[in-house]
């Protein structure tokens, strides 16, 4: 590629708004912009794990809240039990150390998701949409009514939880972590793209006939990226649950499985930086049209139908015109 | 627990399935014909139980106000189509979720601004206040009777719509073929907004119905419309007699499960934690049977319909 | 309405002031202004500003949000205001869930969070701080009166109230003055709007009568079928669902129930009377309970402020704690844990005119606190 995509420009000033508006906050003393930058790199994150399964695979996850609450509730369960000093089932240890958290969010999130995939994956279109948002949902009542851990009031983490020589509870070297683990799913997904197994699954969107007649099994491969998609998406979640020191069913609601979708949508399914410059675009005019008007959420609902019907392919998509993914 | 205490939950349930119908039947009927994705029809709903509780305390009359609801989510769904959901027929269906939902955001505001913050009272008319007797000794709301049999009247329209008239042959020409129907010289574009608006006057005439017995306030459509989508899904989309089936399936679970599981729960668990812990398996219940329907069907209870 | 809202620019200051300014004092109202349950915390916000207007303090600023009642956009907006806004004060928040979001992180930030609604009992015991006041009540308090109240008449009551810890909360403080026997316990799901199933239950179970809570729509929708149900036994509740803000939703479906509350607008004291006809001046509606708990508490945090500086944290919470003011709702204290020392009363919907109101019948508690002040140590 000699002459850089206009796309790639776009991505670029993103990555560097990204990490240079909340470094001159930082240096300025408004650290309520590091927090919501933090956040916009969660939610991004959370997405893009979604973009897996949604923009390569074709597969409308509308319950993909499952994982990110999943996520959210193993760091805030792990760091209940380590804070008083309570051990785990079987007699494990709890602890407070983020990478351990993360590891067995992850795990956590991929063991949920095989199940539900290989049922969910068994219908398709429409169909799928809503088997998903019901296994959701069940996860969802269950945490509300469950009372161990706070039911519909949630669980608060008294205090953020630790990364080996890094303090967290500031907000800066906290927005750094996340930024860094959103660097490394974005290359994730830009490998899997690129590679024989992003190939195969752009084959099973397309065409699922054709892929069988060359003996792939198109169902496995789409469950891969439906497991990988829920684990990524389940970080985001622990990440997003230090961030606010408090996690809740309604990280597991419908909602919450709907904000993920139109996040991905308004910045352009499929695309790299699509969830990035869509989480973005969402959390900056949440915050500022709240800050005008108490009828922010017409005004964005307004902005929201401005982009579906003006900007095709999203945000990203009116900026880079109608290349690539589609 | 007696035969009467029985029956007349299993007529709630009826109840609430015949109610999901009201909700489910535009929805379906909007999907079957034109393949649209209609987030918005619980904000129809909405807009129907608000049009008719404001022309109510108005007149003084629920009958006008029901007529009012009518036309207030008709026109509504007509003027969305005309103004957006035309231009998304084409698209990507997840064009359509997003623009649907920004109009979900968009209408519940719009809603508040226009009827401020507080619930709105409505109430059940007069000629159908109290309650008549059942056999067994119990006792049933009259107006959830009248649900009912509003509810099979809805059915029985919409399949002598569908099967017996011109619009009914427009419609299942357009659901099968639409470039077809168009080539024969049909107005498929006022076609749609027909169908759509016919769909959303449904939406309105179950938030009307429906608001008498609840609470008319913002927001109480997207937990109905979370509920339709379970319905028209077991039921298969596009199929109004799916839509049926899965409303009453998905009412009687939920309302027996309800009712029975905590009881079940209590032969295993002491009774202060069982009424709790079946609680909670009762509200994950119907969710449960769409899994399970889906994992077996995958394209609902009566596929290949629509 | 976000935006920094001076109280000064509202008030009629033409009287000339020769006093020195004073640090102004910023306060952040987090409360739910949009959704279905926008209600109360539009009462919550009218009442605070019209204190603030009244008492014609030109060094309080106020920064009023809106959650949504979305407890994760709560907590952002709580760090906005601490971090960005660096506000001395916060209030405002409605929801049980919302507050156990942002209160414990609040209070550890050494900002001092003042309850106008919402007292969950994971504030009140163990996890009590010095930087927590509740103005309003702790969440069992007016089902403990309710329990109590229904000894004098009922034998064998049918309860019922959401799956999730609030409706526990709420059983709970029934049962913990309850003597007589319960005809049915039942939890219900979360936001559900049809009660056919359960109110098939109570008529089946041979209850006396019928405690329930059931907050918001969920209230609404049950009172309406159940007053169409023709199960004729009496229902008792906690007030919220027979307040101001949803009785005129109910209907005269609600005319003699009897409700618990700490307040009522025909209590028989001077504050009171002054406040109920200042808001329906200035807003031309009724209070709410939601209204006089917000008063009550830009009250305190006036009478505070003219004893001590924000600033100062210890005497400013010292302050706070003396309760120095003259509450809506007649005598009023803190416990040892910052929850209220309060009556309790029981009132009967009924109908003043064409408006659906309540009154006052019997006193359930005099000088109540709650059970969880012991387990606090502060």
């Amino acid at each position: 590629m000699a002459a850089l995509s206009r796309e790639t420009i776009a991505n670029g000033v993103l990555a560097l708004l990204l990490l240079v508006v909340p470094l001159l906050a930082a240096a300025s003393g408004e650290t309520f912009y590091i927090t919501l930058a933090t956040r916009i790199v969660i939610l991004a994150l959370a997405a893009l794990g979604l973009n897996i399964a949604l923009g390569l695979g074709g597969l409308v996850s509308f319950g993909h809240a499952a994982f990110f609450g999943l996520g959210g509730y193993v760091a805030g369960i792990l760091a209940t039990h380590a804070f008083n000093g309570e051990a785990l089932l079987f007699g494990l240890p709890a602890t407070t150390s983020m990478p351990v958290i993360w590891l067995v969010a992850v795990l956590l999130c991929g063991l949920v998701a095989l199940p539900i995939g290989a049922i969910s994956l068994r219908t398709s279109g429409v169909y799928f949409i809503m088997i998903t948002l019901a296994f959701a949902q069940m996860i969802y009542y269950f945490a509300v009514s469950w009372p161990d851990y706070g039911g519909e009031d949630g669980l608060s983490l008294y205090v953020r939880n630790t990364f080996p020589g890094v303090n967290t509870a500031q907000p800066l070297p906290y927005f750094l972590i996340c930024l860094a683990v959103l660097a490394a799913a974005a290359c994730l997904f830009w490998l899997l793209r690129g590679s024989r197994f992003g190939a195969a699954l752009e084959a099973a969107r397309q065409n699922t006939t054709r892929l069988s007649a060359v003996g792939i099994a198109p169902f496995r491969i789409k469950l891969v990226a439906f497991v990988i998609s829920a684990m990524v998406t389940g970080l985001a979640g622990a990440l997003f649950a230090d961030l606010n020191r408090f996690v809740s069913p309604s990280m597991l609601s419908w909602q919450m499985s709907g904000e993920l979708i139109v996040l991905i949508i308004l910045g352009g399914k499929g695309r790299l930086f699509g969830p990035i410059a869509g989480a973005m675009v969402y959390v900056l005019f949440e915050y500022a049209l709240g800050g005008i008007t108490e009828r922010w959420q017409f005004f964005l609902g307004l902005v929201l139908l401005g982009v579906v019907l003006f900007a095709r392919g999203g945000l990203l998509g009116l900026v880079a015109g109608r290349a690539r993914h589609g | 627990m007696t035969a009467a205490l029985i029956i007349e939950q299993l007529l709630n349930g009826l109840q609430l399935g015949v109610m999901l119908f009201l909700i489910a039947a535009g929805l379906t009927l909007i999907f079957g014909v034109m393949g649209f994705i209609n987030l918005a029809h619980g904000s129809l709903y909405m807009i129907g139980a608000f049009a008719c509780a404001a022309i109510a305390a108005a007149t003084g009359s629920f009958w006008i106000g029901l007529a009012a609801s009518l036309v207030a989510a008709a026109a509504a769904g007509a003027l969305m189509e005309v103004a957006i959901v035309r231009r998304l027929y084409e698209r990507d269906h997840l064009d359509q979720v997003l623009a649907t939902f920004a109009l979900i955001l968009i209408l519940s505001e719009g809603t508040r601004w226009l009827f401020g913050s507080f619930p709105l009272y409505l109430d059940i008319p007069p000629l159908l206040q109290g309650a008549v007797p059942l056999p067994g000794g119990g006792q049933y709301q009259l107006y959830r009777l009248a649900i009912i049999g509003v509810g099979i009247l809805v059915a029985i329209g919409l399949y002598l719509l569908i099967s017996r008239t011109r619009l009914g042959m427009r419609i299942r020409a357009g659901e099968t073929d639409r470039e077809m129907i168009a080539a024969l010289g049909v107005d498929i574009r006022t076609l749609y907004t027909v169908v759509f608006a016919l769909g959303a006057a449904l939406a309105g005439l179950a938030g009307a119905m429906v608001g008498a017995l609840q609470s008319v306030q913002v927001g109480m459509g997207e937990p109905a419309l979370i509920l339709a989508f379970v319905v028209i899904v077991i039921g298969g989309i596009g199929s109004i007699k799916g839509a049926l089936v899965g409303a009453i399936l998905v009412g009687v679970v939920d309302t027996m499960g309800r009712f029975l599981l905590p009881k079940l729960v209590a032969l295993a668990l002491p009774a202060s934690q069982a009424t709790m812990v079946g609680a909670a398996l009762a509200s994950m219940l119907i969710y449960v049977v769409m899994a399970l329907i889906l994992a077996f069907r995958p394209r609902g209870l009566f596929a290949g319909q629509g | 309405m976000r935006g920094i809202l001076a109280a000064s620019l509202l008030g009629l200051s033409l009287t000339v002031s020769g006093l020195a300014q004073a640090e102004p004092v910023k306060i952040g109202v987090i409360t739910t202004l949009s959704g279905g349950g926008a209600g109360l915390g539009v009462d919550m916000r009218d009442a605070f500003t019209l204190a603030m207007k009244q008492s014609g303090n030109k060094d309080v600023e106020l920064v009023v949000e809106d959650d949504a009642q979305k407890p994760e956009l709560a907590v952002q907006i709580a760090e906005k205001m601490i971090q960005s806004d660096k506000v001395d004060l916060m209030t405002g928040i409605i929801w049980s869930n919302l507050a156990m979001a942002v209160v414990p992180n609040t209070v550890a930030q050494d900002v001092i969070y003042l309850s106008p609604n919402a007292g969950p009992s994971a504030l009140a015991g163990a996890n009590c701080n010095k930087n927590y006041f509740n103005v309003a009540y702790q969440n069992d308090n007016f089902h403990e009166a309710m329990g109590q109240y229904a000894n004098k008449d009922y034998k064998k009551t049918f309860i019922l109230a959401p799956n999730y810890p609030a409706g526990k909360d709420s059983l709970t403080g029934f049962k913990r003055y309850y003597k007589g026997e319960l005809a049915g316990e039942l939890y219900t799901q979360v936001g559900q709007t049809d009660y056919a199933a359960e109110i098939a239950q109570i008529r089946a179970s041979g209850a006396d009568s019928v405690f329930f809570f059931l907050p918001g729509g969920m209230g609404i929708a049950f009172m309406k079928q159940y007053a169409q149900s023709g199960v004729g036994i009496p229902v008792l509740g906690p007030s919220f669902s027979f307040s101001q803000d949803v009785l005129p939703a109910i209907g005269d479906a609600a005319l003699g129930v009897k409700n618990s509350a700490s307040w009522s607008k025909d209590l028989d004291n001077e504050a009171n009377k002054a406040f109920v006809e200042a808001f329906q001046k200035e807003y031309n509606r009724l209070p709410s309970i939601y209204a006089a708990q917000s008063w009550d508490t830009a009250n305190l945090i006036l009478s505070a402020l003219s004893k001590a500086s924000v600033k100062d944290k210890d005497a400013f919470r010292a302050a706070l704690k003396a309760a120095d003011f003259k509450s809506v709702r007649g005598e009023f204290s803190f416990n040892t844990n910052n929850h209220p020392i309060q009556n309790i009363y029981v009132r009967e919907v009924m109908k003043e005119g064409d408006v659906l109101t309540n009154k006052i019948i019997a006193t359930a508690f005099e000088k109540h606190g709650d059970a969880y002040a012991e387990q606090c140590k502060m």
